[in-house]
């Protein structure tokens, strides 16, 4: 890293350089492009993918946080930091050319912090109405609902888009159209049963073919983000089980693990295991629900309704040990909350084989069918450099050939004491993601296969104080969701409640590259490449 | 003729004696009206009959292949579900829908039914059990099964609505392509047969079914026939019109009540058709299982009256639809016409060749084997 703050320094003379949990680097605005496309082109380590933007109300400044890190080796990490005192009009420098990424993360950024980004090609308020009063992250947010009333009028779209340009003489305002006057325009959502939830994906169409898609969200936001600032840090844990849904486990793990390392609490080895293989059968549940419903976008209802008889076994012995099926409300900090039940290990161990056979069964009835293969292989193609681009990860990164695998990047909990394949695949279509969910699958039941018998004894939760207090500074953790890579950021400035908490969600960046591979493709494909793509919507609508 | 064995269970006695008591008792004229009107309302109760135990089968079949239970909770075994179902829908609230097309869109479900109503009364359920028995039955039947068709574009046009009108487009060119394909399968037959009207046709599969006769074109126009009539019905995997995951419910998006049991309906009972036309066709209709020669065989297959027969026949074929139909994803709509246009239409138009050679030539198995048939 001495290389990258030299070239840091050659680039930027005057940007501060802190080192922090993660290397810091504070720029001025103006300077920020510069320094992210320096950091991209690096030939030796080029920070090409950029994980989490995060903007941030610091008091005196309003300021985006970019965590940066390398395609080629993702635990490689740097933090860029930027930030403006004008609070009445704050202007930022767009990345959105360099990563694509950034471009719904600043239209997120500019609804709850009201920051425009200059050259972001479409500044339209992303989840929030373009009427909505205030700027609900600013620390001084009135959230007087009178000010907000819930508007029972119905409203017209309006298909045109804001933007800030920079020119040579100076900058420029503009409205764009996103269609063109006599497009056929279908709404896909938010009512629609193919959307995988509120979903709303504004489609023009040329026949039965997509022309261009304009995603909208927020229908279902609740500002957890801001419901953090003001509640501790074991009561934040249960907002982590309603982004995605299907992997609550998981993402509770990672707000678990970014507190645990914050305040230096050593978690049990046996709490270790109990939390990883508990993940992994998380991941197996949310592998089969994803096959299932991409199955029956495809048409195919009975297989949909074999992913869910599978499913069900493992949700059964969630169940079993503490209680709940979809939500497990098992990691607490420290540990786990629920110590594993006396039939545990044989029930897991008799799924293992069970799921083994049934994995041959899916191979059988679906992954071979002409029809099937006719709607997968070669549709909706998302090469490696637009997957990085979009910061496209999980299985469908992978499927682009794209290894992003945090488990074996950045092993976290018992990921490093196990002997697993990443699974990648070159092919780049809807098929190479089908494989890999199916494969994942096998990987994850080699995983739980390795642990299961060696469950040391002992104490299943550290003790932790009654109050947990953060000390003052920035945490990361990244953790492998069965999206993708979801990760939790947390500024402390040393009180009981986080200043600011943010996660990245693994699915807008799934969404964010819909209407790049749908374009091109017939309507009934581009259901099924969302059915690929496998999207949770509460985990946009943060 | 071969069929003059005992058969006590045969609904032509029964029609038989109702037509000498009436005509013994009242003028000619007023006995024909009188049976008009009881053929008239027999259909219609049929139909619906049809439809429900169809609709119950279904689920129960479905369940099966997706290791569920089906309806089991009205009825034992859930044999009133269906029946339940019917009630509900007759008493639900048609939904009256602003910026509609009100004539085409309400006259839009009476083309569905009235036209596979048509067809309905072609089909011949069992020895003397045909309404309608042209000397061209076989046209008239690719006539009227192909006025659904306006039912469903009136739908999608009328009703205002983006999701229906790609839906109905969609279900035009489906059913204009596949009807191409369907009518050259009974074409080939009908060139086999040397006749149109379907009780001829059946008569002459006595002892040889058509689909033996015609051995190699035979089973190809089967295979052709059973796939397009499957598509014609708009049912999965050719189930676009209605895509559910893309178009919501495509062309009937907008009808609730019974209007959309309409359209229901004749859904399902276009599936029996298709295979009960399939049957009278290629399978022998209601001709029980005859081999020349073995008369007290013959003579226990008769006793087992000619409806059962049919039904059977027509069941098993609308278990492999419903087989089909759980096991297969949907097309997509360039690849449907691509199997049609690319695949099936000129594999039938050489079928149809083949099967006029295998008649000229004498090469059917009735003309080779004219002793055991």
């Amino acid at each position: 890293m001495e290389n990258i703050k030299k070239l840091v320094l050659n680039t930027v003379s005057d940007a501060v350089i802190e080192e922090k949990q993660i290397l810091t680097v504070t720029v001025e605005p103006k300077k920020l492009h510069l320094l992210a496309k320096t950091l991209k082109d690096n030939a030796e380590l080029s920070f090409d993918f950029l994980v989490k933007l995060i903007g941030t109300d610091w008091g005196e400044k309003l300021g985006v946080t970019y965590l940066l890190s390398s395609s080629s080796d993702l635990s490689k990490e740097i933090v860029l930091k930027t930030g403006t005192e004008d609070r009445e009009n704050p202007l930022l420098y767009s990345v959105t050319d360099l990563y694509e990424t950034a471009h719904f993360n600043e239209r997120e950024v500019y609804a709850l912090l009201g920051i425009r980004f200059i050259n972001n090609p479409d500044m339209r308020k992303f989840f929030l109405n373009s009427d909505w009063v205030g700027y609900p992250l600013r620390k001084d947010y009135d959230a007087n609902p009178e000010l907000n009333p819930v508007s029972l009028v119905s409203k017209e779209m309006i298909d045109v888009a804001p933007r800030i340009m920079e020119t040579k003489d100076g900058f420029k305002e503009e409205l764009v159209d996103i269609f063109d006057n006599d497009d056929y325009v279908i709404n896909i959502g938010p009512q629609h049963p193919s959307t995988h939830g509120v979903m709303h994906f504004r489609t023009s169409l040329d026949g039965e073919i997509v022309k261009k898609i304009d995603v909208h969200s927020g229908y279902i936001h609740r500002g957890i983000e801001k419901l953090s600032e003001s509640l501790t840090y074991p009561q934040i844990l249960h907002f982590t089980d309603r982004l995605d849904y299907l992997s609550a486990n998981i993402n509770r793990h990672a707000l678990c693990m970014c507190v645990e390392k914050a305040a230096e609490i050593e978690v049990p080895e046996r709490a270790q295991y109990i939390r990883t293989i508990m993940d992994e059968l998380n991941r197996i549940d949310s592998h089969l629900l994803a096959w299932a419903c991409q199955t029956n976008d495809l048409g195919a209802t009975t297989a949909f309704i074999y992913g869910m008889r599978e499913r069900e076994i493992i949700l059964h012995i969630f169940e079993k040990t503490c209680g709940g099926r979809l939500i497990i409300n098992q990691n607490v900090i420290g540990g786990v909350m629920f110590d594993i039940y006396d039939e545990f290990q044989k029930d897991v161990k008799s799924f293992i084989p069970y799921m083994r056979e049934k994995l041959v069964e899916y191979d059988r009835f679906f992954s071979h069918n002409v029809i099937a293969l006719g709607r997968m292989i070669n549709i909706g193609n998302l090469t490696k450099e637009d997957a990085i681009s979009y910061a496209v990860t999980g299985p469908a990164g992978r499927g682009s050939g794209w290894s992003c695998d945090i488990r074996k990047h950045q092993p976290y909990a018992l990921y490093d004491k196990v002997q697993f394949k990443e699974i990648i695949r070159y092919e780049n279509d809807s098929y190479a993601r089908y494989l890999n969910r199916l494969d994942e699958i096998e990987e994850s039941l080699k995983i739980i296969e390795q642990l299961i018998d060696n469950i040391p004894a002992g104490e299943i939760c550290a003790k932790t104080k009654a109050i947990i207090k953060l000390p003052v500074g920035e945490y990361f953790q990244r953790v492998e969701a069965c999206r993708g890579e979801f990760g939790v950021y947390i500024e402390s400035r040393g009180d009981k409640t986080p200043y600011r908490l943010k996660f990245r969600s693994p699915s807008m960046a799934l969404v964010s590259a819909m209407p790049l591979i749908c374009k091109g493709e017939k309507i009934s494909d581009f259901i099924g490449i969302g059915g690929s793509m496998d999207y949770v919507i509460p985990d946009i609508d943060r | 003729m071969i069929l003059n064995y005992s058969q006590p269970l045969e609904f032509s006695n029964l029609s038989t004696w109702l037509d000498t008591t009436l005509r013994n008792n009242m003028s000619d004229s007023l006995a024909l009206s009188i049976e008009f009107i009881l053929v008239g309302v027999l259909l219609l109760a049929a139909y619906a009959v049809i439809a429900l135990v169809l609709i119950y089968v279904e689920r129960k079949i479905t369940a099966f292949f997706q290791a569920r239970f089906g309806p089991n909770r009205v009825g034992q075994y859930g044999l009133l579900q269906s029946l339940a179902d019917m009630i509900k829908i007759l008493l639900k609230e048609i939904i009256l829908i602003n910026k509609v097309d009100k004539f085409l869109f309400y006259a839009a479900p009476f083309f569905m039914v009235g036209a596979s109503m048509l067809t309905f009364g072609a089909i011949a359920f069992g020895k003397g059990l045909q309404a309608v028995d042209f000397n061209i039955g076989v046209l008239y039947v690719t006539a009227v099964s192909s006025l659904g068709i306006i039912g469903v574009l009136l739908a999608g046009w009328s009703s205002n609505n983006k999701y229906s009108m790609i839906g109905a487009m969609r279900s035009g060119a489906q059913f204009v392509s596949y009807e191409l394909s369907a009518g050259f399968a009974l074409m080939t037959m009908v060139v086999l047969s040397g006749t149109m009207q379907f009780s001829e046709i059946i008569n002459q599969q006595t002892y040889c079914w058509n689909i033996f006769n015609g051995h190699i074109s035979s089973i190809i126009a089967f295979f052709i026939y059973l796939i397009s009539g499957h598509a014609e019905t708009n049912r999965g995997p050719f189930d676009l019109p209605e895509a559910e995951s893309e178009l919501t419910a495509g062309y009937h998006t907008e009808y609730s009540g019974l209007q959309f049991g309409f359209f229901y309906l004749a859904e399902y009972l276009n599936m029996f058709i298709i295979a009960s036309i399939a049957t009278a066709v290629f399978l022998g209709g209601w001709m029980p299982i005859q081999i020349k020669g073995w008369d007290a065989f013959n003579q226990i297959m008769n006793y087992i009256p000619s409806y059962v027969w049919f039904f059977s026949k027509t069941g098993v074929l609308i278990f492999f639809s419903l087989w089909v139909r759980w096991s297969f994803p949907r097309l997509r709509i360039d690849q449907l016409l691509n199997l049609e246009w690319k695949y099936l239409l000129p594999i039938n138009l050489v079928n149809l060749l083949v099967m006029v050679i295998l008649v000229l030539t004498g090469l059917t198995l009735t003309d080779l084997f004219p002793s055991w048939f």
